[in-house]
């Protein structure tokens, strides 16, 4: 019998992520606001400093678009930068060098540069950090082509999806959920890597599939339990990546349980849920369909400050259970 | 507060700084009293926090109150400010409702923004504070596009923009004091620096030593003051102020200052040392300026005593108000998006 595995927190598995790329990869660096002695504002890079030195874990000034385009140049340059974002909201500020930059460097110059580099993100609601410290702008990235985007649910994956970025030779956002940094799981002590543009399918049923991301993965499995109290078995599976998209897992499921519900974070109109709900339109999986397409995801307005607000302004686990219910049941 | 007037010579006042002069004793002890206002309103928003009556994050400006208030006691009501996420003090300075800005922080509908906002974004646009910002630089730009409106539509107000000195590392500063200056619009730029951006300091984080060097480059008056000496803020910022309104253009003062609370709740304070902290204590500006008023014959200990007791009870009798407020329904959740009334 195995030994059983190891827990760390999803905040531990990233700081293990990035420990494991310095070590194997003198190439390797991370900049960032207040990530060494501080620690990241999230603990995430914890006391790496201490390990790596100051050239490794560099703390920039407050200027996230010259370190943005400072990560840029770097990877074109042949070193491999990781920048943090001390929020993700913070990451509209480097628009310029993420969408106009990095993301078509390679393309521009005809096939002749890379641009390797990380960018980690922590997104999300549910802090009382309000309307900007609190947004899920992962599909705007993921709107552009040139950019890679994952958005890990668990300590395994935010170790795995990390080094697997770290690895890539195109830049990939990795956007982290703020709820999930304190959540414990199996995390083995390898280096392994989680594939990019590779969903998983978290939880096997035939009447629903659920496609969700991040922290809604974990919404929609408490979901599908107490649905399944019902007799209503739903298949969730987590995306994982929004770009690259695993069509062929989303379109396989749905072929097999003949009802989608997409549930997300980031604003519903124009959002991934959209570009689901599209893609099944647009493939073999439409002929199956025995419902309308459910979408459920942020409502149309910033993350209000005030709890109550905060919490009606994205989708909670009795949403889905309740919509999920309609939808198998027939009621949409 | 209001224009400050000269006050009545007497023998004592040959040596004495013009701010005594340049405001009435009403106006001082006023600018003591919110002083104290804001000092026990950071104790008292911490405590709520500390005791899980307030949800999220705050910036405590314990420290910073001599700035706070004496870049705003000589602007009107009609001149603008903008704030920062460590913004208490400038709200109270420019003359906001602390049991409004305590019913922001608990959620609620009497809140400044009706609870939407939170600590970081308080804003009171009746008494001329456009808000303040999650955004480090954010408020920057927008004070100067408020100067700009100002001298469009030929007023003679000022806007007046607060910020730190980590915000003059962002490309926004650049931007906005170029801008300022080559418009010549009526803003004045008030930096506290208070040494440290979160836990990086200026010596690392900053390519000169002075933010007030940055001037410079912007062709503006670059002007240091002691940030934890009322006086010098306010002496500072009312030539600022004065230069502004003649259409002379914007100028850059730097009130150097220090917050003694850690730069949020998650602070460890693992970059700076308790003697650092314990030696800035000690220049405590509401001590500092309760003995000038003395010194200077303005107020009495008795006086003083007064002030600060009532600003307990108004900070006590605050908090209980917003405890009882009315928390906004989930089915609003998306009003106040957009502007009603509107095609869309
Ligand atoms: C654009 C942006 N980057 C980073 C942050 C996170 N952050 C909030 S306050 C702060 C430090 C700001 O330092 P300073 O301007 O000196 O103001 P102080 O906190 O010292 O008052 C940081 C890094 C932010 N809110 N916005
Ligand atoms: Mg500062």
């Amino acid at each position: 019998m195995n030994a059983p595995l190891r827990e760390l927190t999803y905040a531990q598995a990233i700081q293990e992520a990035l420990a494991t790329a310095m070590e194997a990869d003198k190439r390797v660096f991370i900049m960032g606001e207040d990530i060494g002695v501080y620690g990241g504002a999230f603990q995430v890079t914890g006391d790496l400093v201490h390990r790596f030195g100051e050239d490794r874990v560099m703390d920039t000034p407050i200027s996230e678009l010259g370190a943005a385009g400072i990560a840029v140049g770097a990877a074109l340059a042949g070193s491999r930068p990781i920048l943090e974002f001390q929020f993700s909201d913070f990451a509209t500020l480097a628009m310029e060098q993420i969408v106009n930059q990095a993301a078509k460097m390679r393309f521009m110059l005809g096939g002749k540069v890379s641009v390797p580099l990380v960018m980690r993100l922590p997104s999300g609601s549910g802090t009382g950090a309000a309307a900007q410290h609190s947004q899920s702008l992962e599909a705007w990235l993921a709107h552009v082509p040139g950019l890679k985007v994952v958005q890990p649910s668990t300590p395994h994956d935010a170790k795995g999806l990390l080094l697997a970025a770290i690895d890539d030779p195109d830049p990939v956002m990795v956007f982290e959920h703020k709820l999930l940094y304190k959540m414990k799981g199996e995390v083995p002590e390898d280096a392994y890597r989680v594939p990019i543009g590779k969903a998983a399918v978290r939880r096997e049923g035939r009447h629903a599939t659920i496609v969700a991301t991040s922290i809604m993965v974990h919404r929609a499995l408490e979901a599908a339990e107490v649905l399944a109290g019902e007799g209503i078995e739903v298949e969730v599976i987590d995306l994982r990546t929004l770009r690259p998209l695993d069509t062929a897992t989303i379109i396989e499921s749905v072929k097999k349980t003949t009802r989608l519900a997409c549930v997300y974070e980031g604003v519903k109109t124009l959002g991934i849920g959209a570009e689901i709900s599209a893609l099944i339109a647009e493939s073999e999986a439409f002929d199956y369909l025995d419902a309308p397409i459910l979408r459920l995801g942020g409502v149309d307005s910033p993350i209000p400050y005030n709890p109550v607000l905060e919490k009606a302004a994205v989708p909670q686990t009795p949403g889905i259970i309740e919509q999920v219910r309609n939808l198998v049941k027939g009621r949409i | 507060m209001a224009k400050p007037v000269a006050a009545a010579k007497s023998e004592a006042a040959s040596n004495q700084r013009p701010f005594y002069k340049q405001f009435t004793p009403e106006q001082l002890k006023e600018a003591l009293r919110r002083m104290c206002l804001i000092r026990r309103f950071e104790e008292g928003a911490e405590e709520a926090y500390m005791r899980g009556l307030i949800h999220g994050t705050m910036h405590l400006s314990i420290g910073q109150e001599a700035s706070a208030v004496g870049a705003t006691m000589a602007l009107r009501k009609t001149d603008y400010i903008t704030s920062t996420h460590r913004g208490h003090g400038h709200c109270i300075g420019k003359g906001a409702d602390p049991k409004l800005m305590f019913a922001e922080f608990f959620g609620k509908e009497e809140g400044y923004c009706r609870g939407r906002g939170g600590s970081m974004h308080i804003a009171d646009v009746e008494s001329g504070n456009l808000g303040a910002n999650g955004i480090v630089a954010g408020g920057i730009p927008i004070a100067v596009g408020a100067a700009l409106a100002i001298k469009q539509q030929k007023r003679d107000d000022v806007a007046l923009c607060f910020f730190g000195d980590g915000a003059t590392n962002e490309g926004a500063f650049h931007e906005a004091l170029n801008m300022a200056s080559i418009w010549k619009l009526p803003v004045v730029f008030v930096c506290e620096n208070n040494k440290y951006g979160m836990s990086v300091s200026t010596e690392r984080s900053m390519a000169v030593a002075n933010v007030a060097d940055r001037a410079s480059a912007y062709n503006m008056p670059g002007v240091i003051a002691d940030g934890n000496r009322i006086e010098d803020v306010a002496e500072a910022v009312t030539t600022a102020i004065a230069r502004a309104r003649e259409g002379q253009g914007p100028t850059l003062v730097e009130c150097k200052t220090y917050r003694t609370r850690g730069h949020s709740r998650s602070d460890r304070n693992r970059y700076r040392t308790k003697e650092e902290i314990e030696e800035w204590k000690l220049r405590d500006p509401i001590g500092h300026f309760e003995t000038e008023l003395v010194a200077n014959g303005i107020a009495t200990a008795d006086e003083i005593a007064a002030i600060s007791a009532a600003a307990d009870a108004e900070i006590a009798a605050g908090i209980d108000f917003a405890r009882n407020g009315t928390d906004p329904s989930p089915n609003d959740v998306t009003r106040g998006v957009y502007t009603p009334g509107n095609p869309s």
